[in-house]
Order: structure tokens, then C-alpha cells, then sequence
């Protein structure tokens, strides 16, 4: 049984249709690559998986059952099994590890002894470690980006919803970013990652999903749509999707 | 000229000396003010929390009515509370009237629309993303609202402290409400009224310094705590 | 810094709840309502302090204009009221809101004026010689004016009644122009403003002799059956208001009536402004025109609630 199934799914804002026609699946601890341009709605995708907005068709099934368009306490109970970071993450007006433990917190883990340690792995993971009782809000922003990562990683997640998760860094952290996504992929945590960098999604994806205008033109194994065929014909299947440097 | 002069040299006397008369006064409408702005708080942060995170027909005209009652008349409010505590009223038997209790559920509610349409939009000035990051992150929504009310507690804090010094300088509710009753409900600025009225201008302008010296506080507060 | 001052307030305001809400317990608490006119002479403090010492009991004195005081007794929000409007006293009791009148203490009202008297009224009987200033205010409002209470007082009252003496619907007085004044006020804010704008107004003697010192005005007119100010305490009928304290009530005006508050009455102010400013209904029942039985004496009420 895959952890996610996605089917039929398509969002309308109005006469504006966002996304078309999705159909996905993800099994667990798989890592999805979602490759698209800029408005292609990648991020609409990952929100509607997140269950933060609700789709206009089609339903999502999460871990065997239907919760797209189910009350929220039910919505709430699913979403507590994903985790995701935003392109361009805000922090909340409180220290890092307040920050970090957020999610923690939500689910009633008292801030005692247990929470301390994940938070001090979570951000060693990330290579912040010692940040702990740093203001969140005067950090950098490639900082801001890997607290973020570090908030959703100590939750543990079943699935985990990453957009552009590297785009504001610098070579050297997202290098070490990919790499922990990489050590990602021995967790059973299954990943979402929309991403522009190609060879990001080419070294982490085992399957990858290409999205253009709101409709999936493309998806299959990792080796697959990189292969030199598609390549070759990657001024079509490509188009607007960035070199990456 | 003169007397303003002179009346000035004699407050700043009067409160070296600590005159006894106007330091129970002052401790008295601080008391009254500081309780009353903590009862409003806790009911309308909530409150003004509840409002802007549900929607509901009407909300809009609902958060209009609220900030127009910001600048309601302090005679108007004191009126139509005397007519609900007084003995006659729907809340007689509560025994509120000409008493500091009654003061201060008078005075709670004249600064209530400031607090919760002060705290509504202290919370929409969060920006959205903050809702939809404690959202992803698990939280339900009594957790969402106190998670936003956090993000904006600057603002919120604000609110309470512009209630409070609200409550601190105005007449109508306290005269109407407390009855101006020496050595029970006289307060600064009805003390003010009535010496003014009776023509003791030092003592007036003593208090009214007090009064400006608190609100002044007050600001620097305010003011520091914006900073952060 | 601004965190720990936060902090602070955050405590202070919470107990200044919790000390509320406890109560301002204590001894025993007293509501009278009474006039501005009596409460700005002072004589009321010096009486609650003795009350205090005497009984353990807090009176709590809340003034306005005899109609506000009368509306506070009609609603039960007082304990007892002192007044000085005969016919409205009168209506209070045979409507039941009230026990018994008790007549404690007199005094004048004064016709008060500029020293130069423009409209010539000095020693004139007092219905007179509001017509004449009438006559001459309508003619030359810049020089004779009058102040008016305006404010259902029992000195608006009288001065109706005196308009009403001298043949005139007091309607037809307080729009005839200018030289018409309605204050709004208590007498003390009155006399200020007659005082300002150097007019004629009427007051009672007392709120007059305790506010002289600032004032240029002069008694023009002191005396006569028709300038007759008494001062008289009702207990609110717990009958009608089953929350009043009726017998602390009764307990007070028996102290006002005794001869310690009679005594008490007759000296206030002669320290202060060389003579009393009011003379006791003791012994002067008759010129006052109060029966034996309300004239300074005990209270013969039950609190008993049928």
C-alpha cells in the first residue's frame, strides 16, 4: 500500500486552473522528485498534500485513507505525519530552539529532557549546531532555511514536503544540506522535494514527477527521465526549468 | 499666567512632600485602572483572537461597530452602566454602584473595543505565512491562535497599555460609576472636577502632573517594548 | 528592563484584582445621596468623620443636583437622602420611596450680585426683584445678567418658585434672551461663572460664605420667608428597595437630629468664616415650618419590611 496516493487531483482559484488531472503516487520512504518552471504549481501541489488548502477535484489518500476532504480533526491527525518547509520559511519571534521544538510542543511533548536532545541532534543535522539560544529572526536566511529543515526533521515524519529546500544557499550548505538528504534516504521517511536543480533531483530522486502549467507532462524512475533520450529532448520536456550552477 | 506658575511650584511641593490626600488618590486610580485594563484584557485578547480567526456573517460590519465604539463617550458608557448596576437595573442585586468594583467593570468596559479591535489587528498584521507554518507543524487551531497571538504580543501588549492609560484619564465612567466619594471612589481625575470646580487650582494642577508624569510612563514602556 | 517593568505591572494588576475581589471589607458602609449646594459648604465631611469615629460606619456622600440625589433614592442606589425642595420631599414620601422627612438644619438663600448692583435690587423682596433684573436684562443684557443653576437642583427649584411668585411661566423666562444664563452646574461652579461674567445669581448662604474668598460678588438679599433654604433627611423604604440599610439609615439621621449633630450643625464654620453657615432645625420648628413630629426629632420608622 503506497503512503500517499494521489488521484484525479485538480485545484481552481476561479477561472484559474492551478493544478490538473494529478495523478501520483509515493511509496514509503520513497523521495519524489517534483521538477517544474516557476508557476507550475509545485507549491499548490505540496499544500494540498499538507492539507492546508482543500482541492477543487479528486481526492488524496494518505497512509490507506482518504483525508483530503475529510473534518479537520482528521486532516490535523494526518497532517501530524508530514512535516514540510516552505520556500522561504519564516521563523516565529523566539529562539532557535524554541523554533526547532515547535512542532514538538504541538503534540504535547513537554519541552523536558527528550525535547532538548532532538532539538541538539536536529540542529547538528543541519550544521547549526550550538545555535540553540540564538534569536531566530536575526539569522541569515540560508540559516533561516536549515532551522526550518531542522524543525520538521526532529518531528520525524512519515513524509516529508520540501520546496526548494537549498534555493537560498550557499554552494557549501547546500551541499551539506543534499548530503543530509541523502543520509534521508536509509529513514523511512518518504520526501517530497520540488525542486528547480536538476542534479539535485537527478542525485536524490528515485522517482521524479515533471510539472508544467498544473498538469504532470512526466513521471517515472529517476534514471529514466534523466536518461540521454530524454535529455535530447529536454528543450521540450525542460523548458523554463533553470540550469542549475 | 501667574497661577499657572505658582500652581505648578505648589504641586511639585505637594508631591515631595507626599501629601497624603493625593498619594491615596493616586495609588487608588492606579489600582482601579490597572484592574480594569487586566479585565478587559484577559476577556477581549481572546476574544479579539476568536473574531479574527472565525469567519462568520457579518464580520466585517461587526470589526466596523468595534472600532467605532473606540471614541464612545465616556459619559455615554458611564451612563449606561449606572443604568445596568444600579439597584433598579438588570445587575442591581450585584451591589455595584459608587464602588471601585463598579468602577472597574465600568472602566473594563469603556476600553474593551479598543483591546479586542486593538488585538485584531495586532494579529492580522501576522503575516499568513506564520498560520500556515504552525499549521504544517502540527498545531490545532486553539493552538494557531495562541501561536499567532504570540507572534503579535508586541502589538497586543500595546493594546492593553493604550486601554490602561485610557482607563487612567477618563472622567464620565468614574464619575458616574464611583460617585466621586471621598476617601472610596475619588480617583485623580475626578478629583481634578472637583477641586477644579471648586476653584483649588494647586491641587488640580498637582494631580493633573501626576496624571501626565503616569501616562508619560506609560509611553516610554510602550515604547520600549516596541523596540525589542 | 522593559520585560522585568512588564512583568511588574503584569502583578501589580493582578493584585490589585485579587484586592478587589476581596473586598474592601471592613466596617459598615453608609450611601447618602445629597445636593452639591450642601455637600461644596464641607460640613458633610466634618460630620462623616465623626460619624466614623462615633459608629465604625463609612459614609459615603455622592452629590449632584437634588434631582439626581432624588433619582438615586428612587432607585434604591442610596441609603438616605438630605435634600432641600419641600414639594418634591413631600412627593418622595407620599409615593412611598421615603420613611420620614426629618427636618435638620436651615439656612438662607441669598440673591448674590456685582457690587455696583446694575439692576438696582438691593433690600427689594426676592420675586421682585427677579422681575426687575429680568426687565433690565431683557434691555441691556451686557449690563444685568443672571446665572440660573439650570440643573433641577433644589435651588433651581426655588428660584422656579420665586419666577412663579413674581407672575411669570418659568418658560417664558429661560428663553426671553441672553441676559439668561443656565449654568448646568453645581453652585460652586455657578457662583464661579456669575462671578466671571459679574451677574446676579441666587445661592444658598452657605456654598456662598465658604466660596467669598474668591469671589467679588455681594449678598444683595438675605433674608425673607421667601428665600428660606431647609435642609431635610429622608431614609430610602426598604420596602421599595429591599437592599437599602435602613436601620444604619435611621441610625444616622438620629445622629444628625441629636443633640451632638445639632450642636455639631449649628458650629460649622464659624472658624472658618466668622459665623455658622447654618443655624439647627432645633428650636426653630415653627419659623421653619416643620410639624414637631419632623422637626429634630428621633426617627419613629420600623425597618421592618411588611
Amino acid at each position: 500500500m503506497a503512503l500517499l496516493e494521489i488521484n484525479s487531483l485538480g485545484k481552481s482559484i476561479g477561472p484559474a486552473e492551478i493544478l490538473k488531472g494529478i495523478d501520483l503516487t509515493v511509496e514509503h520512504g520513497e523521495v519524489l522528485g517534483l521538477i517544474g518552471p516557476t508557476g507550475s504549481g509545485k507549491t499548490t501541489l505540496l499544500r494540498l498534500v499538507d492539507l492546508l488548502e482543500e482541492p477543487s477535484t479528486g481526492s488524496i489518500l494518505f497512509d490507506g485513507r482518504e483525508v483530503s476532504r475529510r473534518p479537520e480533526n482528521e486532516k490535523l491527525a494526518a497532517r501530524r505525519k508530514m512535516a514540510m518547509v516552505f520556500q522561504k520559511p519564516v521563523m516565529f519571534k523566539a529562539s532557535v530552539e524554541e523554533n526547532v521544538s515547535f512542532g514538538l510542543k504541538m503534540r504535547g511533548r513537554k519541552g523536558a529532557e527528550g525535547g532538548r536532545e532532538e532539538v541538539k541532534e536536529a540542529l547538528a543535522a543541519v550544521g547549526l549546531s550550538g545555535y540553540e539560544s540564538r534569536d531566530a529572526n536575526t539569522l541569515s536566511g540560508g540559516e533561516m532555511q536549515r532551522i526550518a529543515l531542522a524543525r520538521a526533521l526532529v518531528l520525524q515524519p512519515k513524509l516529508l514536503l520540501l520546496d526548494e529546500p537549498t534555493a537560498n544557499l550557499d554552494p557549501r550548505s547546500a551541499a551539506s544540506i543534499d548530503n543530509l538528504l541523502q543520509s534521508l534516504k536509509r529513514s523511512r521517511t518518504a520526501v517530497i522535494i520540488a525542486t528547480h536543480n536538476m542534479h539535485q533531483c537527478r542525485n536524490l530522486a528515485d522517482r521524479v514527477a515533471v510539472l508544467q502549467t498544473g498538469r504532470l507532462t512526466a513521471q517515472g524512475k529517476s534514471e529514466e527521465i534523466f536518461s540521454d533520450k530524454t535529455m535530447a529532448q529536454s528543450g521540450r520536456l525542460f523548458s523554463g526549468i533553470r540550469v542549475p550552477w | 499666567m501667574e497661577e499657572i506658575c505658582y500652581g505648578l511650584l505648589r504641586a511639585l511641593e505637594l508631591i515631595a512632600a507626599r501629601d497624603p490626600q493625593v498619594m491615596e488618590i493616586t495609588i487608588r486610580s492606579l489600582f482601579i485602572s490597572l484592574s480594569s485594563a487586566f479585565l478587559a484584557g484577559i476577556i477581549c485578547i481572546p476574544l479579539g483572537g476568536l473574531i479574527e480567526f472565525r469567519q462568520f456573517w457579518g464580520k466585517s460590519a461587526l470589526i466596523n461597530l468595534i472600532q467605532t465604539l473606540y471614541s464612545l463617550p465616556t459619559v455615554t458608557v458611564g451612563l449606561l452602566v449606572f443604568l445596568l448596576i444600579s439597584r433598579s437595573g438588570l445587575l442591581g442585586g450585584l451591589n455595584l454602584l459608587f464602588s471601585p468594583t463598579g468602577m472597574i467593570f465600568g472602566q473594563a468596559i469603556l476600553v474593551s473595543p479598543i483591546m479586542i479591535g486593538l488585538t485584531i489587528t495586532a494579529l492580522e498584521g501576522v503575516g499568513p505565512q506564520i498560520r500556515d507554518t504552525a499549521k504544517s507543524l502540527g498545531a490545532n487551531e486553539k493552538q494557531i491562535i495562541v501561536t499567532v497571538i504570540k507572534e503579535a504580543r508586541v502589538a497586543v501588549m500595546a493594546a492593553v497599555l493604550l486601554g490602561f492609560g485610557r482607563a487612567l484619564s477618563e472622567v464620565g465612567v468614574a464619575m458616574m460609576i464611583g460617585g466621586n466619594i471621598r476617601g472610596y471612589t475619588r480617583v485623580l481625575t475626578t478629583a481634578i472636577a472637583l477641586e477644579t470646580s471648586m476653584g483649588n487650582l494647586e491641587l488640580s494642577i498637582a494631580m493633573g502632573i501626576i496624571l501626565i508624569t503616569i501616562s508619560l510612563a506609560i509611553n516610554i514602556l510602550l515604547n520600549r517594548f516596541q523596540r525589542k | 528592563m522593559a520585560r522585568n517593568l512588564l512583568k511588574m505591572a503584569l502583578v501589580l494588576m493582578a493584585l490589585s484584582v485579587l484586592c478587589g475581589a476581596a473586598g474592601a471589607a471592613g466596617g459598615e458602609r453608609l450611601k447618602l445621596a445629597t445636593t452639591t449646594s450642601l455637600q461644596d459648604t464641607g460640613l458633610l465631611d466634618v460630620i462623616k468623620d465623626k460619624f466614623d469615629e462615633k459608629y465604625n460606619v463609612a459614609l459615603d456622600v455622592v452629590s449632584g443636583g437634588t434631582g439626581i440625589a432624588i433619582q438615586y433614592a428612587q432607585r434604591g442606589d442610596v441609603d438616605v437622602l438630605i435634600v432641600h425642595d419641600k414639594e418634591r420631599e413631600l412627593k418622595f414620601i407620599k409615593d412611598g420611596q421615603g420613611l420620614e422627612r426629618r427636618c435638620i438644619a436651615y439656612n438662607y438663600f441669598f440673591l448674590v450680585g456685582p457690587k455696583n448692583d446694575p439692576a438696582g435690587v438691593k433690600g427689594m423682596n426676592a420675586s421682585y426683584a427677579l422681575a426687575t433684573i429680568m426687565e433690565k436684562g431683557k434691555a441691556d443684557p451686557s449690563k444685568v445678567m443672571f446665572i440660573s443653576r439650570g440643573d433641577n437642583s433644589g435651588t433651581h427649584a426655588r428660584e422656579k418658585l420665586l419666577w412663579k411668585n413674581a407672575g411669570y411661566a418659568y418658560s417664558a423666562v429661560n428663553t426671553s434672551g441672553p441676559w439668561y444664563i443656565e449654568a448646568g452646574q453645581g453652585m460652586g461652579a455657578t457662583l464661579n461663572i456669575a462671578n466671571e461674567k459679574q451677574a446676579y445669581t441666587i445661592s444658598d448662604m452657605s456654598t456662598f460664605m465658604a466660596y467669598q474668598g474668591n469671589l467679588t460678588l455681594v449678598p444683595l438679599i438675605e433674608g425673607g420667608d421667601e428665600l428660606l433654604n431647609v435642609y431635610v433627611a429622608m431614609a430610602v423604604n426598604p420596602e421599595k428597595h429591599p437592599g437599602v440599610n435602613c436601620v444604619l439609615a435611621n441610625m444616622f439621621i438620629n445622629y444628625l437630629v441629636s443633640d451632638e449633630g445639632q450642636d455639631l450643625i449649628a458650629s460649622y464654620g464659624k472658624d472658618k468664616f466668622g459665623q455658622p453657615l447654618f443655624s439647627p432645625a432645633r428650636g426653630n420648628c415653627e419659623l421653619i415650618g416643620c410639624s414637631e413630629a419632623e422637626c429634630a426629632a428621633r426617627t419613629s420608622a420600623s425597618c421592618a419590611v411588611a
